[in-house]
């Protein structure tokens, strides 16, 4: 990681809490010294339609927007989208999936062996995570997906920014009243 | 809120757009006003939190015109002022704008305007708002990351006062949304007594008074002209030897700067902050001694334009490469990829590392239309945005009533900005027409005119759409005499962008405890007869017969379909 830049997208549905990710990875990369930059989209885009933001970090960073096959990570906060990230896909890259389906209104589903297959064209780095399934059975609350599986690429070394880093993050960036819930969600995934 | 701390120095991560709130702070600014429209609204959003703490007035108000005149009578108040909008924003102010430019002003005035190329959040146009610089005379500035959001306000301010003109920041959603540590600097408070002296000489518009205004304007243009040329803000990387080299401005320069590193290569670059006036000497100087120049934009060929006509000057053989020659090519993924850079669509560092690359005759790591070729293989359905269905949003109930009332292959759908322009999705389809705000009316009556109303129309206009620029074409249905349904979609908020408050809403006692204006009095007073107040989602029923009885109507007709927004409603139990 030293001379090397960490490029990261993640990819989701409007409304399921990207930009809250994106504020504390970015702040997790300030603390460990790094420039960073990200990328977000607001508005219009946000409503249920697919979303998908940006973050490098390393010594030097010029743009905010991940290369065409550039990343190194892509966290996939729904099955189906992480196909609409391949196009930051190289045999490098990792994805990190959230086993949860959101239909795409007047689509039929794509099925998960038709997801990986395609998947499989561009890596072989594919990891599935039950995250919004221990989510809504240990906190009732789907939405903190988009945490455990920070908490699990942090734990399982896939983003070079260390767990307690993550920890001082969260801690800084999510308000109060919801705090507890992002910590409890943290715990989870380090298991 | 980090956003007030005032520890000189410091870093801190900010939205490109929180800077530039930041920069008024640390410029002192007095009065600020916007309405709001993504990519810019985040400066409204912080506005209305901090303004109170800040010691700052701010409001959001009825439009971008009104903004930027209140911004304006602040300035002659001799206060430093701040209009925030989007591009069409501009649009909307722009008729005040380019007077405002003749008469110049007093206290600080700059006006933020933020362009969205792939128009993420923008239905209407991939507007270039630089364009307007050339058209109005009016001095713009370009940052490229959240530093230079903040650097360049400052700046901003400075020039504005000391050369009495009002200044532009443009960004595009790129700038405006990109986020990255900025190094804090101290917040100043000004305590400035604002008074208006009378200068009619000034401020008054008249010929032939005007003409001499103009030179005036014109004048003050050269002045910073000069200027220009030697700021900081337009920064040059030489390169010994080379015969290659680009300009560039705003984040499109973040894309030179990864491709230049990407191919390990040193060509000399420029990068202007000034977009208008261009630093004319500077640019010749850069540009004479080199082979081919490579200009790296986004939306219109702005720079390369004026870079052709100054090598003319200075260097006639020079080669400027852009987007200008060639077949029309872009779009949100740039597909064709058979020119140096696409016309349409935002920038991407991709192409910039293959045009930087084709240009010296490099090849990139890794072969860009390999791999775009085979993800435009995997086919993926897109995913539109789409109304809210959890919490369901109070906009389906009228879908429901329209789809089961109306034979929609007899009537006309006509749409404004705000969710209900998501009423184009497939799924919903009840639209046949979509412009801008206060546009759905207006274009209906000529449909009724045209065709002797035979064909009935149903428009869709939002709260604060009607309040932004809905009455005047409500008022010409009824002095002209046609025949619309008009759904008024009163969902108490100004959803879209965020949920800013609206006149229809009031204010809260402990802002000014300004009682509501009601959308249905204004309508009565319009001269329009036919008027119900009906909340679609508790009176279905009621909406439906209501809809049934006023499509047979002769005249215009106007439901207020008033039922809060499904978000906020949420947000409020949740609080509650």
């Amino acid at each position: 990681m030293k001379n090397k830049n960490f490029n990261l997208v993640i990819i989701g549905v409007g409304g399921q809490g990207q930009i809250t990710l994106l504020k504390v990875l970015a702040q997790a990369a300030l603390i460990e010294g790094y420039d960073v930059k990200t990328s977000e989209l607001h508005g219009l885009s946000q409503r249920g339609g697919s979303v998908e933001v940006h973050i490098r970090f390393g010594k030097e960073i010029f743009s905010p927007l991940v290369n065409q096959a550039g990343a190194d990570l892509i966290l996939a906060l729904e099955f189906q989208e992480a196909l609409r990230s391949l196009y930051y896909v190289a045999p490098k890259t990792k994805i990190l999936i959230n086993k949860y389906f959101l239909p795409i209104p007047g689509e039929p589903l794509i099925s998960p062996n038709e997801i990986l297959s395609q998947l499989k064209k561009f890596t072989s780095k594919i990891e599935i995570v039950e995250a919004a399934e221990i989510c809504k059975k240990e906190l009732a609350k789907e939405v903190f997906a988009g945490v455990y599986l920070l908490s699990f690429a942090s734990n399982n070394n896939l983003i070079p920014l260390k767990p307690q880093s993550i920890l001082k993050a969260i801690k800084k960036i999510i308000p109060e009243k919801y705090l507890e819930l992002n910590l409890k969600t943290f715990d989870l995934a380090k298991g | 809120m980090e956003i007030l701390l005032n520890k000189p120095g410091q870093k801190i991560i900010l939205l490109g757009n929180e800077a530039i709130v930041r920069g008024a702070l640390e410029s002192g600014v007095n009065f600020v006003s916007t309405y709001p429209g993504t990519p810019a609204s985040e400066i409204g959003n912080i506005f209305y939190k901090i303004s109170k703490k800040a010691g700052v007035y701010f409001e959001f108000s009825t439009n971008e015109k009104v903004a930027m005149e209140a911004a304006a009578g602040a300035s002659f108040s001799n206060l430093r002022s701040l209009a925030a909008m989007k591009n069409f924003g501009l649009n909307v102010a722009s008729d005040f704008l380019l007077t405002l430019m003749y008469s110049g002003i007093r206290g600080g005035m700059v006006v933020f305007v933020a362009d969205d190329p792939s128009c993420w959040s923008s239905a209407q146009s991939e507007q270039s708002t630089r364009l307007y610089s050339q058209m109005a005379h009016c001095p713009m500035l370009e940052p490229s990351t959240p530093q230079e959001c903040k650097d360049f306000v400052k700046f901003a301010f400075e020039l504005s006062e000391k050369f009495k003109i009002p200044i532009i920041i443009r960004t595009t959603t790129r700038a405006s949304h990109q986020s990255a540590p900025v190094i804090l600097g101290k917040i100043m408070k000004r305590e400035k007594k604002a008074k208006f002296i009378k200068e009619p000489h000034q401020f008054s518009t008249m010929p032939p008074r005007v003409l001499e205004m103009k030179k005036e304007l014109l004048e003050k243009i050269r002045k910073i002209q000069e200027l220009s040329e030697q700021s900081k803000l337009n920064r040059g990387w030489a390169s010994v030897n080379s015969k290659i080299g680009v300009i560039t401005s705003g984040a499109p320069f973040l894309y030179v700067m990864e491709a230049l590193k990407e191919l390990n290569l040193k060509l000399p670059v420029l990068k202007l902050g000034f977009v208008y006036p261009l630093p004319e000497k500077k640019i010749k100087n850069f540009i004479k001694n080199l082979k081919k120049v490579l200009i790296v934009e986004e939306l219109e060929p702005y720079l390369e334009r004026e870079i052709k006509i100054l090598a003319k000057d200075v260097n006639p053989k020079l080669e400027v490469i852009g987007k200008e020659k060639g077949p029309v090519e872009g779009g949100r993924i740039w597909r064709e990829r058979k020119n140096i850079l696409p016309e349409i669509g935002e920038l991407k560092p991709e192409y910039v590392i293959s045009a930087v690359a084709k240009l010296v005759g490099k090849r990139p790591r890794i072969n860009f239309n390999e791999h775009l070729e085979k993800f435009e293989k995997l086919k993926i359905p897109p995913r539109p945005p789409i109304l809210c269905t959890n919490p369901v949003c109070q906009y389906w109930s009228i879908i429901k009533a329209i789809k089961k009332v109306v034979d929609p292959q007899k009537v006309i759908f006509g749409g404004e900005i705000g969710c209900y322009m998501l009423f184009r999705h497939k799924v919903i389809n009840l639209q046949d027409y979509l412009y801008c705000m206060g546009s759905a009316n207006g274009i209906a009556h000529g449909i009724s005119k045209a065709t002797g109303g035979k064909q009935k129309v149903i428009t869709f206009v939002g709260d604060s759409s009607f309040f932004h620029a809905g009455i005047p074409a409500l008022i010409n249905t009824i002095f002209n005499k046609s025949n619309p349904l008009i759904v008024i979609l009163d969902n108490q908020t100004t959803a879209m962008t965020g949920h800013q408050p609206h006149p229809g809403v009031g204010k809260k006692p402990e802002e000014d405890g300004i009682e509501p204006i009601k959308i249905e009095e204004i309508v009565k007073a319009c001269g329009v007869k036919n008027v119900k107040v009906i909340d679609q989602v508790a009176s279905l029923k009621e909406f439906e017969v209501t809809l049934k009885e006023f499509l047979e109507k002769d005249e215009t007709s106007v439901i207020v379909a008033r039922h809060i927004c499904a978000l906020l409603e949420k947000a409020k139990l949740g609080k509650s």
